[in-house]
């Protein structure tokens, strides 16, 4: 075995997804986004944080699908990003007293630089090895935020405690709800730049990358800047969904941000659909809801259920939620004809 | 300078459970194509086998062949069960089966023995080996395993016909099957003998790192920048990948200021990102050339 070139065709990282099935039909969305502007207002704050949480992992898998359905390029280290965004906000918060919708912006920024730093190196590597780069990324990370060297920032092992803001201009509202409409304006804000991202020519050119990266770049579309914009938008996505979480958590700590966030992550977008935006949040739900059903069952069970889950899914629904929400439209469309 | 032998001695100690664990990445890599990340789970998940049969009172040695039977039946099961029908599914499905598999068996370990620290016995004590001050027995003995199973498995596929017939369903599968190789039972084999291998990792670092759910996670993070330093085409390589790891990061965490300890898994990464960078094949492994 000297340096005998070897022809390797491999399969495509992620089935091709035509554009128009990215999105939900107007009628759809319309109605979507009333529940989520009515809904907070006749339940108790818990589930109000509840659903705050939602739309903030929603961020986290939606980054993550516009780099694997929309790059093909994938990550197991998303939760680094996320953790990075976190601390950002936390440490601009609580050491230099910034307000805190302004940290939001500065660790998108971060993260974007920070993933498309990593980007780079990650240029080189396709499938399995950017997937083991990640994965030792989101193994590495929680060490990495323990380090004496940058304990007067981070807080070390202990972490930093975050205070949740005020509603602002004396508004009659309590923090939980406060901070949910303002997750949820930068929610939708994010989600109508994500479509019109993957509409756009950058869009267009990440598609041809994931269904042909030989063919694209034969084509004329620059591949290594396209993947490592892929990573650093995805990435930014992610650093701002961080910072939500920090602050919706109010607490940010190492152990918060291990494999087992980016593994939640990864599965909130297989369950969602790859590729399919609005899947993202089905997925969020999912990798909220399943963990609570699970402990309240036994402690320690979430692991599983999720793996037996993620093999149902991976066996059966192979698009995810995207598949059922096809399947149950045809079904409905039969019920009104009949 | 003892300081210096005694680190390299050290490292080469821990390199060879890393070497294990690199080669059944590889070995499995080689079959398939794909990394395995849940091998660390499933080398935990043999050792936690072998610690409850000593539990139930079987000798170490005998506790020790019955948990290599279990592992290479169970990755062949596992093969057979939930990857062979996803031999044709896109690479990502690939990937979220073995995150899955992560998942499960890392949770299972935890139901079942739940998550606290236990003490796993070494069959070769802790003295200090032959006298020297050195290198423990222990860690003479993880060598001397260690190189037995590679002598073991030189044999297996230099000499004889299931080794050549894997080899060649690796290399050429279209081709190997043309001469009446069964090169899906070959990959099946692969599986089975790449989870006896990382069992052999598990049950000899375990006296080291304690028993628990979560002890294989920085083990296989290693052993995979070993494969990657080898080359993840190259048994051979990897093998050399795990000592050269092993020997590095006890030299980095010695001499290298701030590295203690808490820095060991971002060397790791560290390494990976940069051999992947320098020289993506490895040290030994093949160049691939894409086409349309």
């Amino acid at each position: 075995m000297s340096a005998v070139e070897d022809i390797a065709s491999q399969a495509p990282a992620v089935d091709a997804v035509p554009k128009r099935a990215m999105t939900l039909s107007s009628g759809t969305t319309f109605v979507v986004v009333l529940l989520l502007l009515v809904v907070p207002l006749f339940v108790k704050n818990f589930i109000i944080f509840q659903m705050t949480m939602l739309l903030i992992y929603g961020l986290a898998v939606l980054a993550l699908n516009i780099l694997t359905g929309g790059s093909g390029q994938f990550s197991l280290g998303q939760s680094a990003f996320y953790a990075v965004g976190a601390y950002t906000s936390a440490i601009l918060m609580e050491q230099y007293n910034v307000n805190y919708a302004l940290t939001l912006p500065v660790a998108g920024v971060i993260c974007f630089g920070f993933g498309f730093l990593f980007g780079q190196p990650a240029l080189r590597l396709s499938g399995v090895y950017l997937a083991l780069a990640t994965f030792a990324l989101a193994t590495a990370m929680p060490q990495i935020l323990k380090l004496g060297f940058f304990e007067e920032w981070t807080g070390g092992v202990q972490g930093l405690v975050v205070t949740k803001p005020d509603a602002p201009f004396g508004l009659p509202m309590s923090q939980d709800m406060w901070l949910y409409y303002f997750t949820l304006a930068i929610t939708i804000a994010i989600y109508v730049f994500s479509v019109n991202l993957l509409r756009s020519r950058s869009g267009r050119a990440f598609m041809a990358i994931r269904d042909n990266e030989i063919a694209a770049s034969a084509m004329g579309i620059d591949v290594a800047t396209y993947k490592t914009l892929a990573f650093g938008v995805s990435a930014g996505i992610t650093g701002v969904a961080g910072g939500l979480g920090a602050i919706a958590v109010q607490f940010v700590a190492p152990d918060s941000y291990t494999i087992v966030l980016a593994i939640s992550l990864f599965l909130g977008m297989v369950v969602g659909g790859v590729g399919w935006l609005p899947g993202s949040f089905v997925g969020a739900a999912f990798i909220i809801f399943v963990p609570n059903i699970a402990e309240g069952i036994s402690k320690g069970l979430s692991g599983a259920v999720f793996g037996v889950l993620l093999f149902l899914v991976i066996f059966l629904v192979p698009h995810g939620s995207r598949q059922v929400a096809m399947v149950a439209q045809q079904l409905l469309g039969k019920l009104r004809k009949n | 300078m003892e300081l210096f032998t005694n680190q390299v001695l050290a490292g080469i100690a821990t390199g060879a459970i890393y070497a294990c664990m690199a080669l059944a990445v590889v070995m499995i890599y080689q079959a398939i194509d794909h990394l395995n990340f849940a091998q660390g789970e499933m080398a935990m998940f043999s050792t936690f086998i072998s610690w409850q049969l000593m539990q139930w009172g079987l000798p170490y040695w005998v506790a020790f062949v019955v948990t290599l039977a279990f592992s290479f039946a169970g990755g062949i099961v596992i093969e057979r069960v939930l990857f062979k029908p996803l031999t044709k599914a896109p690479i990502l499905t690939q990937v979220a089966g073995f995150i899955a598999l992560f998942s499960i068996i890392n949770s299972c370990a935890g139901l079942i023995w739940d998550f606290t620290i236990k003490q796993y016995p070494t069959p070769f004590g802790s003295s200090p080996f032959l006298g020297s001050q050195l290198i423990s027995t222990h860690q003479a003995g993880m060598i001397g395993i260690t190189l037995l199973l590679l002598i073991g498995l030189y044999f297996f596929f230099q000499y004889t016909r299931v080794g050549l017939a894997m080899r060649a369903a690796a290399a050429l599968p279209e081709s190997a099957r043309l001469v009446g190789i069964n090169t899906s039972w070959m990959i099946a084999l692969g599986w089975g003998m790449a989870a006896a291998i990382g069992s052999i990792a598990g049950m000899l670092i375990a006296p080291v790192v304690f028993l628990e759910p979560n002890m294989m996670g920085g083990v296989l993070i290693y052993g995979f920048a070993a494969a990657v330093l080898g080359g993840l085409t190259s048994p051979f390589g990897a093998v050399l990948g795990g000592f050269l790891v092993g020997i590095f990061e006890n030299l980095a965490g010695t001499y290298i200021p701030h590295v203690g300890n808490e820095m060991k898994l971002p060397i790791a990464l560290a390494l990976i990102i940069s051999v992947l960078v320098i020289k993506p094949a490895g040290l030994f492994g093949r160049n691939i050339v894409k086409r349309v």
